[in-house]
């Protein structure tokens, strides 16, 4: 640790408050769209909300310039890089506690609260609120069918989303593949891999796409359609949007090594995107086990 | 310590001048200092509701606020307390602190420290503008169980929610960052084991902070998609459970009561030992036993719903771990004790604040342990016990451990010495009205009074009369805190630079008040 003297402190920065600007309106704006959702007028809630995301982009450039800046000035030592490899390492951890909030809520409706309703246990809630439920999973009846009519039926595992499981794990060694060819300097390469990573994960959220409109227009599996539908257009539906969130990362790395800002020594911002993507893939793994197959 | 004199002297300037300076600050000590402050804010904000309450419930029968108005100043003291005064003044004492005390330049990463402070004022912003919103502030308590929160709130719901989703952001953020901090910016020879143990509860209550916080927001999302979007999680015509809510919360709910103590263990056991002048009775014991309470607050989360009607073998299990917390937190009251024993004690204001600290936060765990027994807690549920119980370890000990850390430390702050006598005063006026408010909660609680509710029977009147007073001579008696936190920083005797005959430690080798910029060189330690 004796590289401590250089340690890079930034100077005053404007970003911090704008982004705190741009979270405040974008939040704040769905929040008034929902409340005003049934008569209001959520037009002041939707302006609110698109200049928070303006807001939100605008610093994302801003503040990822600076960091791309210093970072390629030489600012930042082997100690500033470790700061970073913790604060991503324990960001995704945090990503797995999320996922894994809505994992536990499957599990417990699944194994505990469906069949208590349907009787099981010493409890009498069979008998003082709907004494004609039978629990199944999935759940195509649900416990009252006309304030929650249930499915018709739901995926099968063994069409689209074993072909999604394919894709998103071939994704993962075609983004390995990237990360060798960077450390051997191929430029030609990491730009073919990374391409085609990003290729996978935007053909997987076209099948999703694809899935989703099956479901909610052939299957009657909607979100609305009782707590199989909840749970799996949650779970399914926050991993898409994490895979939408990695690929629009990996394109700006895609990006940026184009432009030079990466060395075959110094690239964690593309580590940190293929950390993201891994962690991505791994929770689709889950997915498919446990949301789809079981 | 000359070293890091010469270093400041040609490293980097002072602060910026005027608001700028807050607004961008990257400044460890910058941002402590705001933490700290809006802690502060927050909590006087939370206490006047507290205050409401009290006056409210000084007699029987319907007094000064509508019932609706009531559980409204229950929801928001419980929700501003505990994510707005507790919460960010652990944050700050450890943006303050860890740096100095770990011989690091600042925070691993400063930006981020400013974006999590700032969040702050915006989430309260919102979430406070609630009270004023048609149809009210959320009134479901701080808990908010399901369906209360769902389907039977107040349509200012969804800014609550989206206000708790700033919080977990921003408190995952600055959790990361003392983290990073920690592991990545200690000085050479400054290993794990060397550590304050102020430095090794923040590490531990980071780990908890960014385990728990995004279970909360995954919490509030199904309640979002509950409310919006027609979803079942918490409705059992599709499915789903009620009670499903009460596990999410309480996986969260429970780690965060840890992460609202395990900084005080470690302030407790930065204080003691100087006004002791000994060393800290069992270190190592100290840091294992935080580290078991840490992972045993995994695995209790359902002693708080004795009563929903979960299993025996649940009932069982989750009273059996509760208890076990015990063995852990017996050892550091031990440990603290220890160090007093035959040590050369003297009383000054941290120190009367760590002392009480031990003494009233042991009797809070007692009656935690009481809670604790399934069978029994069938009978104290819901009833002013559990309300006496939590504000026994919540006030005498989280904010009293803020008060001691604000004495021990506010020298090296601002390089002047607190007013001794004041200090005192505030310590006595602060003790004598905390155990009038919360002592006679155990009897009424004991006796049936429910928790939450704006009227009660009248044979409660007496304790609750005094409940009341002890309440106003607790709340007042903090404004002359607000004066005595203002005079030091505006002159004083000068404080040296270990403050402390008995202190030890990196922040003290630091002259007082501590430069701008902390260690630019990394000190060594032996």
């Amino acid at each position: 640790m004796a590289t401590q003297q250089s340690y890079y402190v930034p100077e005053q920065s404007k970003w911090p408050i704008i982004a705190t600007v741009g979270l405040f309106l974008t939040l704040s704006g769905l929040a008034t769209v929902m409340v005003n959702k049934s008569g209001g007028d959520t037009s002041t809630g939707w302006w609110m909300f698109s200049i928070g995301v303006a807001v939100m982009v605008y610093m994302l450039f801003g503040w990822f310039g600076n960091v791309a800046k210093e970072s390629m000035a030489g600012l930042y030592n082997a100690q500033m890089d470790r700061s970073f490899r913790w604060g991503m390492s324990w960001f995704i951890f945090s990503e797995v506690m999320f996922f894994s909030a809505f994992f536990g809520a499957l599990f417990y409706v699944r194994f505990l609260a469906v069949p208590w309703l349907a009787g099981e246990g010493e409890g009498t809630m069979n008998t003082l609120l709907w004494s004609n439920f039978e629990g199944s999973w999935p759940l195509l009846h649900n416990p009252d069918p006309k304030v929650f009519p249930g499915p018709e039926a739901v995926i099968n595992p063994w069409s689209i989303p074993l072909l999604n499981t394919v894709l998103l794990l071939t994704s993962s060694v075609t983004i390995t593949f990237a990360h060798h060819a960077i450390k051997k300097n191929d430029r030609d390469k990491v730009k073919l891999w990374l391409a085609l990573t990003i290729l996978l994960g935007a053909v997987f959220l076209g099948f999703q796409v694809y899935e989703y409109i099956e479901a909610y227009h052939e299957l009657n599996l909607t979100l609305d359609s009782g707590i199989y539908g909840t749970t799996f257009f949650m779970l399914t539906g926050f991993h898409g949007m994490h895979v939408t969130l990695g690929a629009i990362i990996l394109t700006v790395i895609l990006l940026r090594y184009m432009k030079g800002h990466f060395s075959a020594e110094h690239h964690f911002g593309f580590e940190a995107a293929a950390w993201y993507w891994h962690f991505v893939d791994v929770v689709w793994v889950c997915l498919f086990v446990l949301v789809y197959i079981m | 310590m000359s070293a890091v004199l010469g270093a400041d002297a040609h490293h980097h300037h002072g602060p910026a001048k005027g608001f700028k300076r807050w607004l961008f600050t990257t400044n460890h000590k910058d941002i402590g200092t705001m933490y700290l402050w809006f802690s502060f804010a927050m909590f006087l904000i939370g206490g006047t509701m507290a205050l409401v309450i009290r006056a409210e419930l000084f007699e029987p029968g319907m007094q000064i606020v509508h019932p609706e108005f009531f559980n409204q100043m229950t929801t928001m003291h419980g929700l501003i307390m505990v994510f707005g005064a507790v919460m960010p003044a652990f944050v700050g004492l450890a943006n303050w602190l860890i740096p100095m005390m770990v011989g690091a330049p600042d925070m691993a990463l400063p930006r981020m420290n400013n974006w999590s402070f700032w969040i702050l004022p915006f989430a309260f912003a919102m979430l406070l503008s609630t009270l004023l919103m048609e149809g009210g502030g959320p009134n479901f308590g701080w808990t908010f169980y399901a369906p209360l929160s769902t389907t039977y709130a107040p349509a200012s719901v969804n800014y609550f929610i989206f206000a708790v989703h700033m919080m977990g952001i921003s408190s995952i953020m600055g959790a990361i960052n003392v983290i990073a901090t920690i592991l990545n910016m200690r000085a050479p020879g400054m290993t794990l084991m060397k550590m304050p143990l102020f430095v090794w509860t923040w590490l531990i209550t980071a780990f908890l902070l960014i385990a728990v916080m995004p279970v909360l927001a995954g919490a509030v999302t199904m309640m979002l998609m509950d409310i919006n979007f027609g979803t079942s999680f918490f409705k059992a015509e599709g499915g789903g459970d009620p009670v499903l809510f009460q596990h999410v919360f309480w996986f969260f709910g429970h780690p965060e009561v840890y992460i609202m103590i395990l900084p005080a263990f470690g302030v407790a056991s930065q204080i003691i030992p100087t006004f002791s002048r000994k060393p800290l009775f069992g270190y190592p014991s100290m840091v294992y036993a935080t580290a078991s309470i840490a992972i045993l607050s995994f695995v209790v989360w359902a002693h708080h719903m004795f009563t929903v009607g979960i299993p025996l073998a649940g009932e069982l299990f989750f009273m059996y771990a509760t208890m076990l917390i015990a063995v852990p937190t017996g050892v550091k009251v031990f440990n603290w004790v220890s160090t007093m024993f035959r040590g050369s004690l003297t009383f000054e204001t941290p120190m009367l604040f760590a002392v009480a600290f031990v003494i009233l936060f042991t009797i809070g765990g007692f009656s935690g342990l009481m809670l604790a027994i399934a069978p029994a807690d069938f009978q104290y549920h819901d009833t002013y016990f559990v309300v006496a119980h939590f504000h026994y370890v919540l006030v005498p000990g989280a904010i009293f451990s803020i008060f001691a850390a604000t004495y021990y430390w506010l020298p090296k702050w601002c390089g002047n010495m607190y007013d001794e006598t004041l200090g005192k005063v505030h310590f006595w006026m602060s003790f004598i009205g905390l155990n009038m408010t919360f002592f006679p909660m155990h009897f009424v609680g004991l006796a049936g009074m429910p928790r939450r509710i704006p009227d009660y029977a009248l044979q409660f009147a007496d304790f609750n009369q005094i409940s009341s007073v002890g309440a106003f001579v607790f709340g007042t008696t903090q404004l002359l805190f607000l004066f005595i936190v203002i005079k030091c920083i505006r002159g004083g005797k000068k404080a040296t630079a270990q403050v402390w005959e008995g202190a030890d430690g990196l922040e003290w080798t630091l002259p007082s008040p501590a430069p701008y910029h902390s260690f630019s060189e990394p000190p060594t330690v032996k």
